[in-house]
This record gives C-alpha cells, structure tokens and sequence, in this order.
C-alpha cells in the first residue's frame, strides 16, 4: 500500500504532546497493558510508528486514539518514559482542533442517566 | 500531613450533588464523626472531569485555577476531593501551574478580573486524609464489618500519572488498610487497577459493557459481596452497566461502608443495584 | 445648523466608515444621525429588550466590547457594528416532561453543550446586564436549577453570551429554560394569579375589552395616555 507522507506531521504531534515519538523501541509493553487493546483497530505502539511514517491519513481511519480513554496505563509502564497518553491526546487533537466532533452531541439520548462528569469527559476529549 | 483547624475545604466537582449525593452524604458524616468536618467552598468550578494534556493547552485548564483561586480567597492551602476524576485534574494543572511559571503568568493575565493564583495551594483526595486518621478511625469502629467480603476498585485517576498517585501505582494499599480497620475482608484482585471504561459511557456503551464484566466477573470469582470504591464515574459503570450482565454486585463507595461501620446509615440510596441485601447484616 | 455646531461633535466609526454626531448619543441615535434607518433589530429603545446588541471597540483598547446600542453612549473614536440577530438554536420540550425533581440532569439533558464550559468567563464579560453568566452555567452543569434561574433573572436575551462563547453554549437558552422550571416546578402557587384567571374566565374584562376593539386610533391614543396605575401596597 502506497502511504501519502505528511512530513508535518510528526513535528506537530510532537509539538503538542511534548514527547518524543521517534524514542519508542516497539517492545508492545503499552500495547500488553492497554484494557482497551481488544477494541482497537490497530495497537498503539503501530499507530507510533504510523505516526513516524507521517501517515496522518492511515491514522485517522483508524479508531486507537478515540478508543484510548486516556487511563495512563501505558505511560506508567513504558521503559522509554513515554508519555504515551500525551501522544494519543496530540493525535485527537489535531482532528479536533478543525472543529470536527466526534460525538454527536444532538443524538444523544442516554444524558439524563449519566453522572455529568461522563459528559464532560467525553466532550474533552471528543469534540473540537 | 495534612492539617486544617476545623475541618476540611471541600471541592465537590459536576457530579457530587446529584448524581454521586450518596458519596458526599456518607464522608460527610463519616468526616462529622471523625471531627474534620468537610467545609465545601463559597464557589467553584467544574473541573473538567478529564486532564488535558497537549502542551499549548491553557485554555482547559482555567477550570482548575479558578478553583484554586477560590481556595486561595478562602484563606485556605489545603483542598479536599471526594470524585477521584476531580483530584485527578485540580492536581495535575495545579502541578502544571507551579512547574511552569511562564504559563501561570500567562494565566493571571487572563485572569485579569480576578486576584493572582500564587500557587501556594495543596489538592488532596479524602482517602488521603483518611490514611492519616487511622486510630481515630479504629476507635469510632462499633459494628464490625466481620464477613463482608470486599473487593477493591482503585480505578485509574487516583494512581496515574505517577507523579499525582496517592499510592503505589501498581499495588496500592490504601483502601485495603482502610477496610481492615473496619473489620471487612478485603480481597485484592488484579482488575482493581484498570479502567472501567470510563467516558465512552456516553458514546461507546458497549466498551464499558465489556470492562465492567471482566472487572465484576473477577470479583465474583473471588467471593465479592460488595466493590469498595470511590470514583463516581467508575461507580456509575459498574454498577449501571451490571444490567447486562450475570453478576450483580454491589458496588459501594467506601465511605458507606465507613458509615456502616460506624453504626450510621448513609447514601445506599441511588444505586442501580441494591446494596441492602449484601448489607443486611450491618444495617439497622 | 448653527445649534448642531455648538454641541461637540466626535468621530465615529460605523462598519468601516466615519462620521460626526454630536456627543451625548446612544449608539442607536447616533447610527440614526448618520443616517441609518433601523427596520429590525432595534427593538424597544429602553434596555428591556435585548433587540439592539452591539459590537464596538474604543480607539486605544484592544479588547473588543458588548453592549445594547439604545443604552451606551458613543465615544470618540469608536468603531461600531450592529448585530441584527443572534441565531443560537433553542430547543424544543414539553414543559410537563422535564421535571428537575424527578430528573437531576434536566438543563444538561437539553443543552449539553453546557459541559463544554472551560470556565473563560467571556459570558459574564460580554453581558451588558452585569449577569455572573459562567456562574449559571456552572449551576446549570451541576443540576442546580433554582441558582440557573436566580443569578440569570436580569437576562435580556441579547444573545452577545454566546456570540463570544468558545464552547458554542446557549447561554440565553438556557437561563430561560431554567427560569420557566423554577416557575413551573420550584416556586410556589400564586394565590393571586389563580383569582385572577378565575376572573378573566368569567369574563370580568370582556365587554371592556369589545369596545377597545371598536375604537378608533385616536381613541385608542387618549385611553392609553390616561391610562391609571393601580397604587402599590
């Protein structure tokens, strides 16, 4: 498969998170910790070397950064010190930040069950 | 060591007077009875629930800020939290403010309305506290909870990241230490330690579906009358998304247990899954 | 002419171009000067409506300010714009479904975008009614309907909230929703107000009412400016 490299983006993933990507040795340490491995499309430690590549088309197919719920487990347990949450956080954001949601705030029916600080929470993390 | 004349100020975050009013009505009479009684502040701010991260975001952490301001107005240094979620976030940007000056700077400035932060406040979660009091606990011990079988939950905002856990991040103690005072038996279990499922409750329900059954399958496995824990969000999920599931366990904030334990009846009101028939034993 | 040029005249900017008026007019008379003619959005001249939202900055001020034009006075040097309407969506609901007694997320559940709030404050600073806008919404986030209400009473519906809102809220919205439930679900039952429609049902106004109708418009004119208050107390 022929990937469409954006240079760009490593420098700004980096920039955002504060971390370096390029430190990650794909030992999987993050991906053996992750409780949401199961449900993800393709493991962090792919989406780094994804993000290395500079294949920002590839990674915004895939579901990984919107599935991490940011529980910081990776980023404890990685060898290489990396704040692995950051990274996930930076990769949401550059979508974010074109003011695109990822959740449809007007088809929710569920809200008035939910404690407020699902909500919140959610919408940090999903919406632009 | 965290100390206050008269009690605690207390920071209740979105969630504590409604949904989670259970968890504040039990430590707040578990605190009367201690003698720390939890004062809640004249004003604050939603906190936002979950730490944003990226570098150049100053904007999501304001919330935060605002709130230690209040502290500060208040003549205070020292925040209690109740939501796990709440501590997690007020002390994350509270470090953030006081490791970096230039965007504390950058912060009052836009603030302008309002006094500076000088960063001088400390955020506690109550668990915190409690570690402290541990013979004034035992002392207000009078009914026992002999034979309860208590599965912990610490979640993940109360442990990570590593620089704001109030315990070992891999093997914490301080629930179980609290529990043993009370005379539970508490059994510690590997899940207690991983997400719930967290937000995507809102969205994506089938995710937290499967967290919470591997999380209460484990329990049960392990005898669990009831789950101690003291995240509101983590509380919500296990025990509203055990609909779906076989189990049906308790799942109880540690502080009604403490009441419990303390001869007193508080929260057990709004729970999916009723905790009095696991309870039965200790309740009046 | 002559009186015009006693008074001191002052520049004003009006989207993009200048012109003297004299000093000591609001915004709205003074866009009347120029010539501008007001066909919607100027409303009832009195700061009650909230119809004539305006947009300005002072020569030397960086900030960008919000205000009603019928109630502030121009400055020299202003620059203006008029906002004719502030389109925010307000949502539909059955006032008997959405009882905040029964249901603790009630504001959150309709307007959810209120859990956007970064607490920035802009609201409060836009509003020309003084109204501590974050702190409702902050009461609204945490399911407190009668605070929503309480601290959002003086809102005008101007709308400038959530012009300047980042986390697109609806402010105005919002707050009015809060005050109908505080009316529906939290206050008291009026005494009065249950006599009194007593008494229209009985039709204590009708045969009043029907020659009113019958009136011409001077008529109608000289009734209205004799009209007598009831005295208070």
């Amino acid at each position: 498969m022929k990937v469409k490299r954006d240079l760009e983006f490593l420098e700004k993933v980096e920039e955002l998170s504060g971390e370096s990507v390029n430190a990650c040795i794909r030992c999987g340490t993050c991906s053996a910790g992750c409780p949401f491995v199961e449900e993800m499309d393709v493991l962090p430690e792919r989406i780094f070397k994804r993000i290395v590549l500079g294949d920002r088309e590839g990674i915004m197919k895939n579901n990984t950064m919107w599935i991490c719920a940011a529980c910081f487990t990776c980023s404890v347990r990685c060898p290489r010190d990396i704040d692995i949450a950051k990274i996930m956080e930076a990769v949401r954001l550059t979508l974010l930040r074109e003011d695109i949601d990822m959740v449809d705030l007007d088809g929710l029916d569920n809200i008035e069950e939910l404690p407020q600080l699902a909500v919140v929470g959610c919408f940090r993390k999903e919406t632009g | 060591m965290i100390q206050m004349e008269d009690g605690y100020l207390y920071y209740p975050g979105c969630t504590l007077k409604t949904k989670a009013s259970d968890y504040e009505e039990s430590s707040k009479k578990v605190m009367e009875a201690l003698g720390k009684p939890l004062v809640e502040m004249d004003n604050w701010y939603c906190c936002g629930a979950v730490q944003s991260l990226a570098t150049d975001d100053i904007m999501h952490q304001i919330a935060a800020v605002r709130t230690m301001l209040c502290a500060q107005e208040q003549g205070e240094r020292e925040l209690v939290t109740l939501c796990d979620m709440c501590y997690n976030v007020l002390k994350q940007a509270n470090k953030r403010m006081k490791e970096k000056p230039d965007e504390l700077e950058t912060m009052n400035e836009f603030l302008d309305e309002d006094p500076d932060y000088e960063g001088q406040v400390e955020v506690h979660h109550i668990f915190e506290l409690f570690r402290d009091m541990k013979d004034e606990i035992k002392k207000l011990v009078k009914k026992p909870l002999d034979g309860l079988n208590v599965v912990t939950y610490y979640g993940c905002m109360l442990l990570r990241p590593n620089h704001v856990s109030i315990d070992n991040t891999e093997d914490p103690m301080i629930m179980e230490d609290i529990l043993e005072l009370l005379g539970a038996n508490t059994i510690v279990n590997p899940k207690r330690t991983e997400c719930c499922g967290s937000y995507h409750t809102v969205n994506r329900g089938d995710i937290v579906e499967n967290r919470v059954e591997e999380i209460v399958a484990r329990a049960a496995e392990d005898g669990a009358d009831v789950i101690a824990l003291s995240c509101p969000l983590c509380q919500f999920n296990l025990d509203y998304h055990q609909r779906v599931s076989d189990h049906k366990i308790p799942v109880l904030y540690l502080t009604e247990l403490m009441a419990l334990s303390f001869g007193m009846e508080a929260g057990l009101k709004k729970h999916k899954i009723n905790p009095r028939g696991a309870l039965k034993d200790f309740l009046e | 002419m002559a009186d015009q040029e006693e008074q001191n005249m002052i520049d004003i900017y009006v989207m993009g171009r200048r012109y003297r008026v004299p000093e000591g007019l609001t915004i709205m008379t003074a866009l009347e000067y120029a010539g501008y003619k007001y066909v919607r959005g100027c409303g009832c001249r009195g700061g009650f409506c909230g119809a004539c939202s305006t947009v300005y900055r002072k020569e030397d001020d960086y900030k960008l300010k919000m205000d009603l034009a019928c109630q502030t006075a121009v400055e020299d040097g202003m620059f203006l714009v008029q906002l004719p309407f502030v389109p925010a969506l307000r949502e539909a609901y059955e006032i008997e479904d959405v009882d905040p007694g029964e249901k603790d997320n009630v504001l959150l559940d309709l307007y959810p975008e209120i859990a956007r709030c970064v607490s920035c404050n802009t609201c409060s600073k836009a509003c020309p009614q003084d109204i501590e806008v974050m702190d409702y919404v902050q009461a609204a986030l945490r399911g407190d309907v009668e605070r929503t209400a309480k601290l959002s009473f003086d809102c005008l519906h101007c709308g400038l909230c959530s012009i300047r809102c980042p986390a697109d809220i609806k402010h105005y919205h919002l707050a009015q929703l809060a005050r109908r439930l505080k009316g529906r679900y939290l206050d008291l039952d009026s005494s009065e107000l249950e006599k009194r429609i007593k008494e229209l049902e009985e039709g204590i106004y009708t045969e009043e009412y029907e020659e009113m109708l019958k009136m011409t418009i001077d008529e109608l004119k000289k009734c209205y400016e004799e009209r007598k208050f009831e005295e208070e107390g």
